[in-house]
């Protein structure tokens, strides 16, 4: 009993001394790391370190679904044509194309010497499987529902694809220089473990929740990229970005908040660009009191729109005034900002003739996962207040946000940003028609519905300059019947560590890590 | 051998228990994979494409029990999010929360061993109550907070590791070690400081009892009956307490893993909630639940080691 005793005091002893050993080892083989990876800092002179806020969720083009996974493909997939930082569309698999009188036949031709990153050529055969997968003509749903226009492709030469639509449509172009509807090759084995494009980087490794490594293709058609190794790093705590950046973790974040980037020291540079979406009020014109044109009309002279931006990002950000914003170019009516100019007597004259002189409640429900719309909102409850209306505000999480706001309508009011997925005035205006399956707001105005048709109609006769006039059109009737309270196109900021160079805005989601550079 | 059976019959029902609740928890949560993978752009034939695709539109009594017996022959199923196999994104994440919930563990067992008894030596005395003193402010430091104070003392102000940059044991295993021995701090001091206190009352609380005087008499010096007599009968109860923190830290180790941005099981059960990727949610919380009553059984059986008078 008594020698059992004694043993156990000796194991637990050894143990004891084993641990402090091997826990002080650690400590200073911890230290010799830092130091020796300071200086690998300086040698390996080509590499970048990127935060991204979620991991990829899906390395094949056609199965991507978020937005933050399809800003990062586009370094690794291209299209026939590709969108470029201007927002135009610009050859890429392909070298050019033809479109018919009818706007029915659109004639490709294959770039020459174009390569995968496998290093076999790029033939009409893939471009072929390609578009017939998104199309949903290899058997099974389209991937791309604007896809199911399409009648069929046809390869009648060794660098000529002909795809053929149903009917003419001006957004066509658009939606197949979007990433899903990237070239891929038609014999890959699996694109999920192994993705194989035709862009600047390709891809080395991937580690769930932590990262994607990719590096330059150096057999790119086009410009090649500067930087020669690029790492992905998933930031999933927002609250970690600062620290990850000042650590020398990550040398790139975009979206910062305007918080997060009084918080960076002189390491970093702070870039600003415009978020390309409309941030609004949007008010269920559907059920009272926002059924009334008069309430909705109060509720935007109540507002003071640059004093929210002042309160919530330091007064950075763009105003807007109807659902377009500025980097639409053309369609984009800079005057409609003017229309509400904040004036509480005239607010409360239009409840009083509402028939709400005393005001109302109601309630905001805001997807918490977006800390500006939650900080915007509470600026916003708090200028209504002045004219007697009161807004609760209920945080709910994303994925509710989706099913009862933006899916069962079941909702009063709601603050979030609603962007394009390409750069045409469909992608902003056409949810707006009374039977949009995507009119989260019940808007119902004949007028609208009838200047979005003749938008439609001047397209399919290829008139450029009426449809964009009706176009204009629908953002003024908008504007006009006060369908939601327009606030501001946000601003984007990006944290770049000093001495990387070349980041660029895009008008649309994309992260283009080829322009990177060292300086 | 029948304990051992009632056991494992116990644990099989708490696991089907679980399982079926997790999926009921899914039924009732706003919001579904298809939603959630389709985003802003479903429409209502995407939406319905994608349900029957999935699955999603059958009975929910159908899904579970298709779900369950696939579950039982092994197959974890396809993630809805990241379109790959749930058993390897398990695999491949797993070892590092299981490292950081063993070296925690190890961290505990060897700061509080010496230091309760070396505490409970000099009860009373000014060092003893310095420790206690200490001890209580630590035990009342919640995990998460005290990763957000190792993060930034030893992080930033020191720069004994970089904050976030975290390396897999794949790619370089020391590397990995001497990141995480950070959150294993994190999540191991707020239980040494339980287990001191245990273990220090304890054995005050033993060395008041007879057969100490016995022992004594028979000619023993102080350490010999603390290490000989004492512990043995004082440890019993830490070792209950450490069964417990085996299984709390594991799940400690998940929110831990935020902090200091590890991307382990915790990071794959956060995420896949939110994006409502239930068989990958399905799974790791089976699994947490087995390993918490597995480590609970080993417990037990440790015990009887300890202690013969308990028997198993």
């Amino acid at each position: 009993m008594a020698k059992r005793g004694q043993g156990l005091g000796k194991v637990l002893l050894a143990s004891m001394l084993l641990t402090l050993t091997v826990a002080l080892g650690g400590c200073s083989g911890d230290k010799q790391d830092g130091d020796s990876e300071k200086v690998s800092d300086t040698a390996a002179a080509s590499h970048i370190t990127i935060g991204i806020p979620q991991d990829l969720d899906s390395l094949v083009p056609s199965l991507s679904q978020g937005a933050g996974t399809q800003e990062i493909l586009y370094n690794i997939y291209e299209g026939l044509y590709k969108p470029d930082s201007e927002g135009n569309l610009v050859p890429a698999v392909a070298s050019d194309y033809t479109m018919s009188e009818d706007g029915l036949v659109y004639t490709f031709t294959l770039r020459d010497g174009i390569k995968f990153h496998n290093g076999n050529p790029v033939t009409a055969a893939d471009v072929k499987y390609s578009i017939d997968t998104c199309a949903g003509l290899n058997g099974g749903e389209p991937v791309i529902s604007a896809f199911s226009n399409i009648v069929g492709v046809e390869t009648p030469d060794e660098n000529t694809i002909v795809i053929t639509l149903k009917e003419s449509s001006s957004s066509f172009m658009a939606i197949l220089s979007t990433v899903e509807a990237a070239i891929v090759p038609a014999d890959a084995a699996d694109l999920q473990t192994n993705p194989i494009g035709t862009g600047p980087y390709k891809f080395v490794s991937r580690s769930l929740q932590e990262n994607v490594v990719l590096e330059r293709f150096d057999g790119y058609w086009g410009e090649p990229a500067h930087i020669k190794d690029v790492t992905l790093k998933v930031l999933a705590d927002s609250d970690s970005i600062v620290m990850n950046l000042e650590g020398g973790a990550v040398d790139l974040v975009a979206r910062i908040s305007t918080a997060q980037a009084a918080e960076l020291g002189d390491d970093f540079e702070v870039l600003e660009g415009t978020m390309n979406l409309v941030q609004a009020v949007y008010l269920n014109n559907a059920v009272a009191p926002f059924d009334n044109e008069n309430v909705r009309q109060a509720l935007c002279y109540a507002v003071n729109r640059q004093e929210i931006l002042d309160f919530v990002s330091e007064g950075k950000g763009t105003l807007v005034g109807s659902s377009m914003f500025p980097a639409f170019g053309k369609y984009y009516i800079e005057e409609l900002n003017d229309l509400y100019t904040t004036d509480i007597e005239k607010a409360k004259a239009l409840l009083t003739e509402a028939g709400y002189p005393d005001g109302f409640s109601f309630t905001m429900k805001v997807p918490s996962n977006y800390q500006q719309h939650v900080d915007t909102a509470q600026v916003v409850a708090e200028q209504l207040k002045q004219i007697g209306v009161t807004a609760d505000i209920e945080l709910i999480e994303w994925e509710t946000w989706l099913n009862d706001v933006y899916q069962g309508r079941d909702f009063e009011a709601t603050l979030v940003g609603v962007d394009a997925s390409t750069l045409t005035a469909g992608a902003m205006l056409s949810r707006f028609r009374s039977d949009a399956h995507n009119n989260f707001i019940n808007y119902n105005n004949q007028e609208y519905d009838a200047a979005y048709a003749e938008a439609l109609a001047a397209e399919s006769v290829m008139d450029d300059d009426r449809a964009t006039e009706a176009y204009k059109k629908c953002e003024t009737i908008l504007a006009g019947t006060a369908a939601n309270v327009y606030i501001q196109d946000m601003c984007e900021l990006v944290a770049v560590r000093k001495g990387y160079t070349g980041y660029t805005f895009y008008p649309l989601y994309i992260q283009d890590f080829s322009k990177l550079d060292i300086q | 051998m029948r304990y051992i059976g009632k056991k494992l019959a116990a644990m099989i029902i708490t696991l089907l228990c679980i399982s079926f609740l997790v999926y009921l928890a899914f039924d009732l949560i706003p919001g579904d994979a298809a939603l959630a993978a389709l985003g802003t752009d479903a429409t209502s034939e995407s939406l319905a494409a994608l349900r029957e695709q999935l699955g999603l539109d059958r009975p929910f009594l159908e899904r579970y029990l298709e779900w369950l017996v696939h579950f039982l022959c092994g197959d974890f199923g396809t993630s809805y999010k990241y379109h790959l196999p749930v058993a390897d994104m398990i695999v491949s994440k797993l070892p590092i929360t299981v490292i950081m919930a063993v070296i925690s563990f190890f961290i505990m067992v060897v700061i509080s061993l010496p230091v309760g008894i070396y505490t409970a030596k000099h009860s009373g005395r000014r060092i003893d109550r310095f420790a206690m003193a200490l001890n209580q402010v630590v035990m009342s430091v919640p995990h998460f907070f005290m990763g957000i104070l190792i993060t930034y003392l030893f992080g930033m102000l020191l720069k004994f590791f970089t904050p976030g940059g975290f390396v897999s044991y794949e790619t370089d295993f020391w590397g990995f070690l001497s990141y995480i021995i950070f959150p294993c701090f994190a999540i191991a001091l707020p239980k040494i400081a339980m287990s001191v206190k245990l273990l220090r009352s304890s054995c005050i609380e033993e060395s008041k009892k007879d057969y100490v005087r016995t022992a004594y008499s028979k000619g023993n010096n102080t350490n010999k009956v603390l290490y000989r007599h004492v512990l043995r009968n004082a440890i019993i109860p830490v070792i209950t307490l450490w069964g417990m923190t085996l299984a709390d830290m594991l799940v400690g180790s998940i929110v831990i893993e935020q902090v200091f941005n590890i991307p382990g099981i915790g990071r794959i059960l956060l995420t896949s909630i939110s994006y409502r990727d239930y068989p990958v949610v399905e799974a790791v919380i089976v699994l947490i639940a087995f390993v918490v009553i597995v480590t609970n059984f080993v417990v037990d059986v440790i015990y009887q080691l300890v202690d013969p008078r308990i028997s198993v």
